[in-house]
């Protein structure tokens, strides 16, 4: 049986733009008494397995579906194995 | 006058609308998200909701439902379309509205009543909307963002359809209640007959459920019900 292909996306807020639940969870960690983290920034992984699909193709997906081109950015990793 | 509130799973506005409309004397129906028409209708509700639970991003899975082919369609002849709340967002993700819709800024579920005006007063949607209307929200990712470009495109071409305001209509920092950019609440596509909007016009229908300023918004149609 050929070996299914496997990808990583992350998916991740713009910079520029607040990400409100990050800030609530920096706010958490500092209230625990890691007074030295300055910022958070949550992200989601979006695990994909497929018999073909390449990375153009994955790219699409972002394109497509995944990613807001508004709001968000990816990245693609392909797992090896 | 026949008015269309398109399902999607995890709707949940539908009979809200459906009351509201047909309380203006409008004649509704429901159509089914896996519909590929929207054939005899003359208005179209994409209302509030979590469709899909939300998942992936707020509207992301409904505006790639087969519905939203016909209703850009409908759009694009020119036929009025409003997404309210959830709807919003679908009409956002369909690409049928610029911008997006994030979290709220004070990471809370927003479940009350907000002031908004009208900005542009020219669209079907806005033209009837004179004074400062309270209205519902009830959301958790109604912060309005677009890029600088967009919003000047908005500004220029009148689009921003509603702001957040005080009772009195001072568009104010205290009266944007999730952090949207401009105290944005709505905004129009380019040629005016689409508009999608956080706060929800058709809970403020009946002053038994407290508020009759959403009427106005849908004057236009009520009206060409009568004649």
């Amino acid at each position: 049986m050929a070996a299914v292909k496997r990808y990583r996306v992350y998916v991740t807020l713009k910079p520029q733009l607040l990400d409100s639940a990050g800030r609530t969870v920096r706010d958490a960690l500092n209230s625990l008494g890691f007074d030295d983290v300055q910022n958070v920034r949550i992200g989601k992984l979006i695990e994909i397995e497929a018999q073909a699909a390449d990375r153009s193709a994955v790219e699409e997906m972002c394109r497509k579906l995944l990613a807001n081109p508004v709001t968000e950015e990816f990245e693609i990793e392909e797992v090896e194995g | 006058m026949k008015a269309a509130i398109v399902q999607i799973p995890g709707s949940n506005c539908d009979q809200d609308a459906l009351f509201g409309l047909r309380g203006l004397g409008i004649e509704t129906e429901y159509v089914w998200h896996a519909s590929d028409t929207l054939t005899g209708f003359d208005l179209v509700v994409i209302p509030g909701g979590f469709t899909y639970g939300d998942y992936l991003r707020c509207g992301a899975i409904a505006a790639r439902a087969p519905v939203m082919d016909a209703v850009r369609q409908f759009a694009e002849g020119g036929g009025p379309v409003i997404g309210i709340c959830n709807g919003f967002q679908v009409l956002i993700e369909a690409g049928l509205l610029p911008g997006a819709l994030l979290p709220n800024v004070g990471q809370r579920f927003l479940c009350r009543t907000v002031h908004i005006k009208a900005v542009n007063r020219e669209s079907l949607w806005t033209q009837a909307c004179e004074k400062p209307l309270a209205m519902p929200i009830a959301h958790n990712e109604g912060r309005y963002v677009a890029e600088e470009e967009t919003l000047k495109r908005l500004s220029q071409e009148n689009r921003i359809a509603f702001v957040y305001c005080t009772p009195t209509g001072e568009v104010t920092e205290e009266a944007n209640p999730n952090g949207s950019v401009q105290n944005i609440a709505g905004v129009l596509n380019e040629r005016g007959n689409v508009l999608g909007m956080m706060p929800h016009p058709e809970r403020a229908i009946l002053q038994e459920l407290g508020s009759t300023d959403g009427r106005c918004l849908f004057d236009a149609f009520a009206h060409a019900h009568a004649t």
